[in-house]
């Protein structure tokens, strides 16, 4: 966290030159921000018409009341399954981040070589879920489909990030090495202990993602949290759930007391030895089968042109689009009010705002909405408000505007009694009008867009629990083993996911020039 | 030494980054076994010009750059040890970092003696002060070992007797300097040729005993600031004002 904490330290209040490339160029940074701000909101108005985000539960109190109550008394009838999935769950998280890590080490050291890039961009672009039902159709359900599920996509996360931690180090001390030192000891003398504090902490970061998708593994048919979890829910055995989700929040509410530098040798022996025996693994499918002939149609296989046409138009317009459509729509809607969010409940967590006592349960609030998995709170409000988009984008918004809100709120505590306040500055609401949320606002704006292609690869792989994004047409595909529309369906979606990194990021220079990363 | 071989050339360089010109229209020459010291206001370019001419030889020199290019996490020793690093194999470059080499310890046990910062030999850099890491930037820059030398005031953190001293030894340990400094004291008493640069330009190269503190003074005085009608200008013989 204190990752993203230095990089919002350092973009915040530098907006000078803002916006040179759109046509409302004016000579005031809140004007332009407002512009970007009216762009966004405007298009998730369009948004509005056509997304299905209507509630379609007969009596969404009477179950919520139910899930209430199920929360404030969690109990549990099985203690040792519970340990037990816990424990699946960190050995996944663990094992996958301590490989994934040295490796995108490795390919953040090559990251200015471009195939590296666009194989960093390609592995990321993909959810661990949807790598999690790839790796099933080849190994089954097992230890290796899980392993892999969360390791594929992360190592391209870490050789992006670690290779932009490079890239902010300052050059002067590999100026000062023999030129002909050079390659892996260069970098082991000068990037890596330069940058060795960030890159811890945002291992540590990224450690805490890989609890919540090893979690939500459990939705496909792993034996982690999540798995336990759906049943509980489906069963209706709410105080079941309940203790799961608090065994959950405690788990990574306590990172810091139990993740320490010294005892992860000893984690990751307890680790494989947890890793659960390859349960139930299929043993019919084989890699070279599944690559070579099952994700191609078999109109390209059999070299027939106009088929694979049909085959192809019948894809665009019965799935493709439709799919497309919705994930870009609940996406554009789950971003903006994920920003009135924040705007919301940063205050809620901010000293300078609710003085020191009262914002513990702001920040409680905020910490919990950031730690429960996005799919947790999608199929809590799936039961309460029916299978429509409405429960991804309340739930995309509450996940990432708790996250994002608790980040503003640290920084305004940062600022808090520095040199910047002053005695007579305003109080209450007229300070969070004129004090803090115009010196907060281009750094959440930052933040909103760099959870923009989180939040659309989220908003599609909620499909899974029926909700007509791409990911429902390629849950329905994986289960009517017809590979080669979930293989294009995964093309596609991961393309989308590029796309809108690449906006995203051109969208955060010209607006925000110094959070080029 | 007219007789000496040039080691560095520049002929009519000038270098912008966008509209603002750093570097004028510059011809130099520098000879083996020269002695330059740079002088010139900040902003001046002389880290540009200092830069320019390290890299046409940066096999055989050694870059003492400002601020000094310290990695904050390692030790002094690692610290002083980098500046070798062409000399060790890769593995035996990682080995050092979880074991210092017993081979180049005792070397650069000496250096650390000379620089007066054996106490200090295995704590972090981050810990030390401005004139402590200065030293050990000297100290890469030594174990370095080339003939060539380019330091950009790599004294200016440290207290007088002692930068005298270090520039001193600095000069001995090198065939050929090329430093960059505002202390014009040092720059008569310790170098063949003086380089003045002012805005870009170079104003003056010639001999250092042809040179004496009144005629540099003026270099400075020219300059446009609110500073060079102060009188405080005459008290203060050591240092050179700048700005």
């Amino acid at each position: 966290m204190t990752f993203i904490t230095q990089s919002f330290r350092c973009l915040a209040g530098k907006v000078s030159r803002f916006l040179p490339h759109l046509p409302f160029r004016e000579n005031s940074s809140a004007r332009r921000l407002n512009g970007v701000c009216l762009l966004m909101v405007g298009a998730a108005l369009l948004a509005l018409f056509g997304a299905d985000i209507e509630i379609y539960a007969v009596d969404p109190w009477q179950e919520l009341g139910k899930i209430g109550w199920g929360l404030l008394l969690p109990g549990w009838s099985d203690l040792p399954a519970l340990l037990q999935a816990l424990g699946y769950t960190v050995a996944f998280a663990l094992l996958a981040v301590a490989v994934a890590a040295p490796l995108g080490l490795l390919l953040a050291m090559v990251f200015h070589w471009r195939p590296i890039r666009l194989l960093c961009a390609a592995l990321r672009s993909v959810h661990e879920l949807f790598w999690g039902l790839i790796f099933m159709q080849i190994f089954g359900l097992s230890a290796t489909t899980g392993l892999l599920a969360i390791l594929v996509p992360f190592t391209g996360v870490f050789g992006k990030v670690f290779a932009e931690i490079f890239e902010q180090q300052a050059t002067q001390p590999a100026q000062t090495l023999p030129p002909a030192a050079t390659g892996l000891k260069r970098t082991a003398y000068t990037l890596l202990p330069q940058s060795w504090s960030a890159l811890l902490s945002y291992t540590r970061y990224r450690f805490e993602c890989a609890l919540r998708s090893s979690a939500i593994l459990g939705f496909i048919g792993l034996p982690t949290l999540g798995f336990h979890l759906e049943t509980a829910f489906k069963q209706g055995q709410y105080s079941e759930a309940g203790a799961l989700l608090w065994a959950f929040l405690l788990l990574i509410a306590s990172l810091r007391w139990w993740l320490r530098a010294r005892l992860i040798p000893l984690y990751l022996i307890a680790a494989v030895w947890l890793l659960p025996e390859t349960i139930g693994f299929s043993g019919g499918g084989s890699l070279w089968q599944f690559v070579s002939v099952d994700i191609w149609p078999s109109a390209l296989r059999a070299g027939d042109g106009s088929g694979l046409l049909d085959w192809l138009t019948m894809m665009f317009s019965e799935q493709v689009w439709p799919g497309l459509v919705q994930t870009l729509l609940l996406t554009q809607i789950a971003v903006v009010l994920t920003g009135v969010l924040v705007l919301l409940t940063y205050p809620l967590a901010s000293r300078a705002l609710v003085g020191p006592v009262m914002r513990w349960p702001g920040r409680l609030l905020l910490l919990v909405l950031r730690s429960t998995p996005e799919m947790v709170l999608v199929y809590v409000l799936l039961l309460l408000l029916g299978p429509s988009g409405l429960p991804v984008v309340l739930a995309l918004a509450l996940h990432n505007g708790g996250l994002i809100a608790f980040l503003v709120a640290n920084a305004s505590d940062a600022e808090h009694k520095s040199r910047i306040t002053r005695a007579d500055d305003p109080q209450g609401l007229k300070r969070y009008a004129y004090v803090e949320t115009p010196r907060r606002f281009p750094a959440m704006l930052a933040f909103l867009f760099y959870r923009w292609e989180v939040i659309l690869r989220e908003s599609a792989i909620m499909g899974i629990l029926g909700i007509a994004t791409l990911g429902f047409y390629i849950d329905s595909a994986f289960e009517e083993i017809r590979y080669d529309r979930a293989f294009l369906l995964i093309v596609v979606t991961a393309l989308l996911n590029i796309v809108v990194d690449s906006v995203s990021r051109r969208l955060r220079r010209q607006a925000l020039p110094d959070t080029a990363q | 030494m007219p007789t000496a071989p040039v080691l560095l050339q520049l002929t009519h360089q000038s270098i912008s980054y966008g509209d603002h010109r750093v570097l004028a229209d510059i011809s130099l020459t520098i000879r083996q076994g020269e002695k330059v010291a740079l002088l010139g206001p900040s902003g001046a370019g002389k880290t540009t010009l200092m830069n320019l001419l390290y890299q046409q030889q940066p096999e055989t020199s050694a870059l003492q750059p400002q601020g000094g290019g310290l990695v904050d996490l390692l030790s002094v020793y690692q610290n002083i040890f980098m500046g070798g690093l062409d000399r060790f194999s890769t593995l035996t470059a990682l080995w050092n970092l979880i074991r210092p080499l017993s081979s180049a310890r005792s070397d650069i046990t000496a250096i650390a003696q000379t620089l007066g910062l054996q106490d200090k030999l295995w704590q972090s850099v981050d810990r030390l002060s401005g004139g402590q890491r200065q030293r050990v930037a000297i100290g890469r820059a030594l174990f370095r070992r080339q003939p060539v030398f380019f330091g950009d005031e790599p004294v200016s953190s440290v207290d007088p007797l002692q930068a005298e001293m270090l520039l001193a030894y600095l000069l001995e340990q090198h065939e050929t300097a090329v430093i960059s400094l505002h202390n014009r004291q040092l720059a008569l008493d310790h170098f063949d040729r003086i380089v003045v640069l002012r805005e870009g330009r170079l104003c003056c190269d010639c001999p250092a005993r042809e040179l004496n503190g009144e005629q540099l003074d003026e270099f400075y005085q020219q300059v446009s600031s609110p500073v060079s009608g102060l009188p405080g200008n005459t008290d203060d013989g050591w240092v050179i004002r700048t700005s």
